[in-house]
């Protein structure tokens, strides 16, 4: 089952390897990690989605509490929260698909932030579903590159 | 007060109460080997880093107070490791402090340079690098602080050499700001009493204790609880002398070499007491068969620990002698005692029987080879089971863990977790810095030895007066025994009958070496090595092919346990 783990750290030298370290050292996975700063500039947040039985994320959520730079650790149950992600897509379509492309864009809501005479950046935000499905549909159409964030959390409410 | 790094670093020890370490020099280390002599520090000179970390191990077991390692950049903290990752398995409070190359220098693979704070990252319970001097005392406190509160362990301290020879303004701070590590010592009041409940209900209870019984200090009220209860205790190897080995309510310990009625006691028992251990897979067998039929109470100050590998009913979260001293107080008020120990009478009288089918023994014929238990055994009843014991890993070790029955809790030191042969010798050295005016021994076995020996020339000049036991099979004698049962007796790569005149050996070194083959050598021996004044080495020649039972067989369940070795 995927988690969506939300972290606050200690913004200290070597903290992400404590992290990464951690799951590779216990045989957790990491689908996605990513870190960014907070409000405070001591402190980094970071979104790690994982996978694994009540038990494992109940010993992951543990074990990463139990490092000394953790401040937080929060395992999100579905509907808790709100997860996005950020997607660039770089799409060198044929002549005849540009205008399929750009009505996929619009479907999607995304956004056109390169163009060149055989190419497209493409930036679109959403759940990871959103950007699965339009990458699905971009693929056939002459879909190059793909860079994702993975997904950021943030708790709902106050 | 202007200080340099060096002398930050000993007037930061000082102030933390340390009076000796235990350490090797080397280039990055030398402005703080100069404070060192200029401050008149007591520093104990190891002959291997692995051995110096082992002896500030042994120092903290014996002593309850942290102990203080000191290496070198590059290979001397490679050199350190094994030992950090000793203290890391079996939750000893150890701060190492490693030199580095000068700031400038780092990354650029300079000579003596490893990346110490990434390569300890996994065995420490927290390290540092200190890039700048003005961070050194506070992060010194830090780093005792992590090492003794919650549950202890190993913390690294790397000092760049620029920084211990940088100056700078020295206060020691008085606190430290972890707002977010705050380990729970308060067991939960509802917890405690659900299980208190629970364990009054019960009709086959055991209580099974390990290591955090020992280092939260809780010998007293643990021996009280399992009084007051009357109830079947048991320990693993790293809880040996929190109850006294020969006490009324001992099973002994449980485990692959465990006593027959401590694992039958916890195969069948319908309420356990888990207090400070972690169900460790030499403990449990094969896991799903693991006390199948109890509900399950678990005290531990790691959360990680709870249900990591074991169902638990109830669990606390708390520091051992903290949570004992709360069922102490419920239990001053509890009328339903005698009740209790009435219903509970049947289940001893089941593992008393348990015990008489297949008791600890061993039998020594007088004409006989000299067996490895009647030495460990002798070395008990000369001892009264008052010494501070330590060991090495293997046969000789579990053999000491039977027959030595411990009275105190800080007198058993050795390797549980991480199983490290070598780790005897030199942890004997530091138990003996740490109590100078009292009896150490060393069991040790022929294969362990020669990995840490050089430690012994350590012993001779410190005029530390260990006494090594050598239980010599001339086989690496648990691969064999293992080889012997499960691999069709192909003895591989674990026969050692080339290996060192040990007499000469001891001699070579500047201590007493002493041998006997037969059993009524023994006890003259021993006599001779207690009365010696300084360090002595005892070559006891037993038995070449004596195995240790019972055993449990890996990945069978506990209670299916071999007494023999299989005949034909």
């Amino acid at each position: 089952m995927r988690h969506t783990i939300s972290v606050l750290v200690r913004n200290e030298f070597g903290v992400l390897s404590r992290v990464s370290g951690m799951f590779s050292g216990r045989g957790y996975n990491i689908d996605s990690l990513n870190v960014a700063p907070t409000l405070d500039p001591k402190v980094s947040h970071m979104t790690i989605v994982t996978h694994g039985d009540d038990d494992t994320i109940e010993q992951i959520t543990k074990q990463l509490h139990k490092l000394i730079d953790v401040i937080t650790a929060k395992d999100f149950a579905a509907g808790e929260f709100v997860g996005r992600e950020l997607a660039m897509l770089k799409v060198a379509p044929s002549p005849d698909a540009r205008a399929e492309v750009l009505r996929i864009v619009e479907i999607f809501r995304g956004k056109i932030v390169d163009v060149s005479p055989k190419s497209f950046v493409i930036e679109v935000t959403g759940g990871q579903d959103k950007i699965d499905a339009m990458t699905r549909l971009l693929e056939p159409l002459g879909l190059q590159q793909v860079v994702r964030t993975g997904p950021l959390a943030v708790a709902r409410g106050l | 007060m202007r200080l340099t790094g060096s002398e930050i670093l000993i007037h930061a020890l000082r102030e933390e109460g340390v009076d000796v370490m235990f350490g090797h020099p080397g280039g990055a280390v030398l402005f703080i080997y100069d404070a060192i002599h200029k401050l008149g520090f007591r520093h104990i000179l190891a002959r291997h880093e692995q051995g110096a970390v082992h002896m500030a191990d042994g120092y903290a077991r014996a002593s309850g107070r942290p102990g203080v390692a000191l290496v070198t950049s590059g290979p001397a903290l490679t050199n350190a490791i094994t030992g950090i990752a000793t203290a890391h398995s079996d939750s000893i409070p150890i701060v190492v402090f490693s030199g580095q190359v000068p700031t400038p220098a780092i990354g650029s693979d300079a000579f003596q340079e490893a990346d110490n704070v990434g390569l300890t990252r996994p065995v420490t319970k927290h390290n540092y690098l200190v890039k700048d001097v003005r961070d050194l005392a506070y992060t010194i406190k830090e780093a005792f602080h992590i090492a003794t509160t919650g549950r202890p362990g190993p913390v690294l301290v790397d000092i760049p050499k620029d920084v211990s020879n940088t100056p700078c303004e020295f206060h020691y701070p008085r606190e430290i700001h972890l707002e977010h590590y705050r380990p729970r010592y308060e067991g939960h009041w509802g917890q405690v009493k659900k299980a208190l409940a629970l364990i009054l209900q019960a009709e086959r209870p055991v209580v099974y204790f390990g290591g955090g019984a020992i280092l939260s200090g809780a010998s007293a009220e643990l021996r009280a609880f399992v009084e007051t209860l009357g109830v079947p205790t048991t320990y693993t190897l790293m809880g040996i002398g929190g109850i006294p080995g020969d006490h009324p309510c001992s099973l002994g310990m449980l485990g692959m070499h465990g006593t027959y009625r401590a694992n039958l006691a916890v195969d069948r028992c319908d309420v356990l007491i888990a207090i400070g251990a972690r169900f460790d897979d030499r403990v449990t067998g094969k896991l799903d068969e693991f006390s199948r039929y109890s509900k399950k109470i678990h005290i531990d100050i790691d959360p990680t620990t709870i249900r990591k590998t074991v169902h638990v009913d109830i669990p606390i979260v708390g520091d051992v002698r903290n949570c004992l001293q709360k069922l102490l107080k419920l239990l001053a008020d509890e009328r339903g005692l005698e009740r209790f120990q009435q219903r509970i009478r049947p289940w001893w009288a089941q593992i008393e029987a348990w015990n008489q089918e297949h008791p600890i023994a061993y039998e020594q014929r007088a004409e006989g080879e000299l067996l490895p238990q009647f030495v460990i055994d002798k070395i008990y009843q000369m001892t009264h089971g008052e010494a501070v014991i330590t060991t090495d890993v293997g046969q000789h070790q579990m053999w000491a863990a039977q027959y030595y029955h411990c009275k105190a809790p800080n007198n058993w030191i050795t390797s549980g977790g991480l199983g490290t042969m070598g780790f005897g010798l030199p942890s004997a050295v530091g138990a003996q810095v740490a109590r100078p005016g009292e009896r150490v021994v060393c069991v040790a076995g022929d294969g362990s030895l020669l990995m840490t020996i050089q430690e012994l020339v350590t012993a001779v000049e410190e005029r530390l007066p260990v006494k090594v036991a050598i239980i010599n099979n001339r086989y690496l004698g648990m691969v064999r025994q293992w080889q012997q049962l499960m691999y069709d007796n192909r003895i591989s790569g674990s026969d050692l009958h080339v290996g060192p005149d040990w007499v000469k050996l001891a001699e070579a070194m500047g201590a007493l070496g002493l041998r006997a083959s037969r059993a009524d050598e023994v006890e003259p021996v021993l006599e001779k090595a207690f009365a010696h004044p300084g360090p002595v080495l005892m070559d006891f020649q037993v038995r070449e092919t004596e195995n240790c039972y019972p055993m449990v067989p890996a990945g069978s369940p506990s209670a299916k346990m071999l007494f023999s070795d299989p005949v034909g």
